[in-house]
């Protein structure tokens, strides 16, 4: 119970190195060890989706994910997607379509989307749909995710607007 | 600059920290020494507890105590939560307690909470708490339970009534007597749980230097909970500081409510001397986080030889659940929400509240709304098909008129208040929604798809909203020394958005620059009385608020700008936080100016007739429930062969009044619409015979997802009500209410070859399946 195991990884392209108790989960190492909670817990059973970061580009549930598992791996959470004075595309069109209430899905819509669009520059709205289709969000009824997912493919292929005004 | 912020699509200011992971929402609180706590909870429906062996679990390095009920403080021992909402038809008054002592009512009930150095140690030391129960026979079906002689939710009630609901006006006799056409129907409806995405959680520590009580908690109204925590440990309000923590993921109702978490918590810290933090699990959160549930109905619906309503009898069987934490505002609401946009001369409703031991029901988004325009949409459907007219024609025919307006139904609502539709054209909005939906030419749709062996079909609801209750909301608008403005409210948001609606209302009222407003949400401390954000009723109620406040700081503002610009206030205009003379822009003074001006020097007097403090505090009060309304369309197609229903167009026609932020009100009814998806077709909460819930994940009760949930074709009518100074009313819950009833209505239409009758909701592949065999076998033709 008390045995713990050293991992080092680079998390958001930072190196990390720490001791962990080898049944503490990867969400939860994120979240109350390294300080990034953008990684939200939903559900905890592997569901929801509001934990998902990326591992090595490919996403993963952190809750079902234990931290000694990703050793020697790159981890990629929400706060490695861009910043408050530079969202990443997909963030500006977040922002933009009102593509989220609560936020507390968002993350992980975050980043399973930005998997989808690296593997998939242009992908229809039934892709949009069934790329998180494992992510559950109660808030929007998903229309403004999947637009605001449209939206970033503009922004990555043309550009991101100049200026982000304040009303649309 | 806009001219009016009103009616702006302006991004929400919230975005920017919940798109970067910057959000704080509870669990990302942490306090310096913190402990962690884990529930222990009843595995039974209905058990005595003989008694609680520690011993195991306090062995348990790490494990600092186990808190049970004759560990709380004195003025919890016994205690239940408060009641918030009295009524005189509570005849048993049950409402959870802070900790079981000797019974517990519903798996999931609150027996003790293990607290630790470790969230891992204490979810370890749960399993090693000993609690010896003596299980009893429970009641676990609502229909069963409320007949005499059945099985006790509760050891010292003789019966599981909770309340009697009786309701009734005009001449329902002879309104039956005078039928030509008489529809009587039972229908079962099932309304799940609320499930935000983010679970309950609290923090408190206990303040030694200030002697405060501090509580972080995922609450819709923290006003509530500070008053209710201070009278029952017999504090003053100064001593309980109530904290929302600046994000909250989700409410949906049960964070509107009071939970014996709430009160645990806390006196967990004062027991351990630190600080204490409980995060509820999902599976927690399925176990005992209040829902919604069952609902048997039996009605009898009058209709002349037109389809006219002459009168509709009802009655209804509601399953509270173990407690009534939340009085019968579910109930309530639900009886008096069933006659919706509609003119019926007699109505009668008798429902019966009964207790079994399962989890609370409190309102979910809609609160018994939906149940009731399901129900009430249900009986016209199936008026309309008796009568052989149209179901649109049906509803045109029995509409509230505009001219009609106000329009007294002839019921008190749950404010105490009579039932007054204030303002809005239900007809007008039907007719756009079939316009949108296409629905005079779906006829020829259904003929094509028929002819290519697929089912479609179309239905179409309506419904009113009661939205804006009060008693009152309030806002605080201070324009600080640096010219800044910074709004408090009470009004806790989850997601809705409040802060970028109050800023719009601010600055356009106000005058200043929307990007120099800060809104602040949700601590007690900043804002003397808040109620709390459910019914819809944050809009109605907060905006006028916001919108009178900051008219009087204004107010203040120009007095002062005229005084140093030697001018007259009506000689004055005010844009972008500045004050300048009409026709003459460059002679004026910015806010900053204004209010370095009127924070003065230490020892001078203040000009006569002006005002030192630009700040004022508004709490408006609505004299009653402000009726948005709307309608929806929505086109399925229906699998014969698997029962899947998939939604092929969904339109909506929505009035709330005066849209602040259109980009808001259209999410919201977006996302209502997907709340019921989900109840139309998936969502059910489950248990069996010994009332053990048997959906316990996400994996066995559903919620919809991206794939199931179609765009959504909006549009608005605008109304204001004349009930606040906006003309704004709330759009929280439209979305939800007549998704149900207009789905079910086109999976009927798509299924008229087998002559199917949808009397359940939720609808379920398997269930469709039934009632399509039972349509071959009726039908005499089993290929169809």
């Amino acid at each position: 119970m008390s045995e713990t195991w050293t991992i080092k990884c680079l998390i958001n392209e930072k190196p990390v190195e720490r001791e962990v108790s080898v049944r503490l989960t990867l969400a939860d190492f994120l979240r109350h060890e390294v300080g990034l909670t953008g990684t939200h817990l939903g559900c905890e059973h592997g569901v929801c989706g509001a934990c998902t970061v990326l591992l090595d580009g490919r996403s993963a549930r952190s809750c079902l994910t234990l931290a000694v598992q990703v050793d020697g791996m790159n981890v990629t959470t929400v706060e490695g997607l861009g910043d408050k004075t530079r969202l990443s595309p997909l963030q500006q069109a977040f922002m933009d379509e009102h593509g989220l209430q609560c936020g507390f899905c968002t993350p992980g819509m975050l980043t399973t989307l930005t998997e989808l669009l690296a593997n998939n520059p242009d992908p229809s709205e039934s892709e949009v749909r069934l790329a998180i289709s494992g992510n559950i969000c109660r808030c929007t009824g998903y229309e403004n995710i999947v637009k605001a997912t449209m939206t970033a493919v503009r922004y990555i292929r043309d550009g991101m607007p100049e200026s982000s005004e304040v009303v649309d | 600059m806009p001219s009016s912020w009103i009616g702006m699509k302006v991004k929400r200011v919230e975005d920017p920290a919940l798109l970067t992971g910057e959000g704080q929402y509870i669990d990302d609180i942490s306090r310096p020494g913190m402990l962690h706590a884990v529930a222990v909870r009843s595995p039974y429906a209905h058990a005595r507890i003989l008694g609680i062996d520690k011993s195991a679990a306090l062995e348990l390095p790490g494990v600092v105590a186990v808190v049970t009920h004759d560990d709380l403080p004195e003025q919890m021992k016994g205690q239940s939560i408060p009641m918030m909402v009295p009524h005189p038809v509570i005849t048993a008054d049950k409402r959870p307690q802070i900790l079981c002592r000797d019974e517990v009512c519903f798996v999931g009930d609150l027996v003790a909470m293990v607290l630790a150095e470790d969230r891992y140690v204490a979810e370890d030391a749960v399993a090693l708490v000993d609690v010896d129960y003596e299980e009893l026979d429970c009641a676990s079906w609502v229909k069963d339970a409320a007949e005499a002689g059945a099985p006790s939710a509760h050891a010292d009630l003789a019966t599981n009534i909770a309340a009697n609901i009786d309701l009734e006006y005009g001449e329902i006799d002879h309104a039956f007597a005078t039928a030509s056409h008489v529809i009587t129907e039972e229908i079962f409806q099932h309304r799940g749980s609320a499930h935000s995405m983010e679970t309950r959680g609290c923090i408190s520590e206990y303040d030694d230097a200030t002697g405060q009580t501090r509580i972080w908690v995922t609450s819709q109204s923290p006003h509530q909970f500070k008053g209710a925590f201070a009278d029952m440990m017999d504090l003053v309000d100064q001593d309980v500081h109530v904290i929302v923590p600046p994000d909250v993921g989700g409410g949906f109702g049960p964070k509107a409510v009071m939970w014996p978490e709430q009160f645990v918590i806390p006196a967990c810290a004062l027991i351990a001397g630190r600080p204490v933090k409980w995060i509820e699990d999902r599976r927690e959160h399925f176990m005992c986080a209040y829902q919604e549930r069952d609902q048997h109905w039996s009605g009898e619906l009058a209709l002349d030889a037109q389809g006219k309503i002459l009168g509709l009898r009802a009655r209804l069987i509601h399953d509270t659940g173990a407690y009534v934490p939340w009085g019968v505002v579910v109930p309530w609401i639900t009886c008096t929400t069933v006659p919706g946009p509609y003119v019926i001369p007699a109505y009668e409703m008798r429902c019966e509240v009964v207790f079994t031991n399962k989890v609370p029901v409190t309102p979910v988004r809609g609160a018994g709304r939906p149940q009731a325009a399901t129900f009430m949409e249900r009986m016209l459907d199936i008026g309309a098909d008796r009568v052989g007219i149209g179901r649109d024609e049906i509803r045109r025919r029995n509409f509230v008129q505009p001219e009609q307006m106000p329009y007294e139904v002839g019921l008190v609502f749950r404010d105490g208040k009579p039932v007054v539709y204030d303002s809005g054209d239900y007809p007008q909005c039907q007719a756009m929604v079939l316009e949108q939906a296409n629905f005079a030419e779906f006829g020829q749709r259904q003929r094509q798809a028929r002819s290519e062996g697929r089912y479609i079909g179309i239905g179409t609801a309506s419904y009113i909203e009661a939205t804006g209750l009060g008693p009152f909301e309030g806002v605080s608008v201070h324009v600080q020394r640096n010219g800044k403005v910074i709004v408090h409210t009470g009004a806790a948001p989850q997601g809705q958005g409040h802060q970028t609606m109050l800023a719009q209302v601010v600055a356009d009222s106000l005058g200043c620059s929307f990007k120099d407003i800060t809104v602040k949400v949700s601590d007690t401390t900043t804002i003397q009385r808040g109620v709390g954000t459910f019914a819809s009723r944050i809009t109605p109620n907060a905006a006028p608020s916001a919108h009178l406040a900051s008219n009087t700081v204004r107010e203040k503002i120009l007095k002062i700008a005229a005084h140093l610009l030697e001018t007259s206030v009506e000689d004055l205009e005010v844009e972008d936080s500045r004050v300048s003379v009409k026709g003459v822009p460059e002679h004026g003074k910015t806010f900053r100016d204004i209010a370095t001006f009127a924070g003065a020097m230490p020892g001078f007097a203040v000009p006569a007739g002006l005002d030192a403090v630009l700040e004022d505090t508004v709490y408006f009060a609505p004299e009653r429930a402000t009726y948005a309304n709307g309608a929806h369309c929505v086109e399925v197609e229906v699998d014969a062969e698997t029962g899947h229903v998939s939604i092929i167009k969904y339109s909506t026609a929505h009035d709330c009044g005066t849209i602040i932020n259109p980009l808001s009100v259209n999410a919201q009814v977006m996302g209502g619409v997907a709340h019921g998806i989900g109840n139309a077709l998936f969502e059910w909460m489950r248990y069996d015979d010994h009332a053990q819930p048997v959906t316990m994940n996400f994996g066995e009760y559903l919620l919809p997802t991206a794939p199931e949930v179609p765009n959504v074709d909006q549009s608005h009518m605008q109304s204001p009500t004349p009930l606040n100074p906006l003309g704004a009313k709330g759009a929280g819950e439209g979305g939800t209410i007549p998704a149900i009833a207009a789905i079910v209505s086109a999976i009927e239409s798509a299924l008229e070859p087998f002559g199917v009758c949808i009397r359940t909701v939720p609808v379920t592949p398997d269930a469709l399946l039934d009632l399509i065999d039972a349509g071959r076998q009726n039908a005499g033709r089993p290929d169809v």
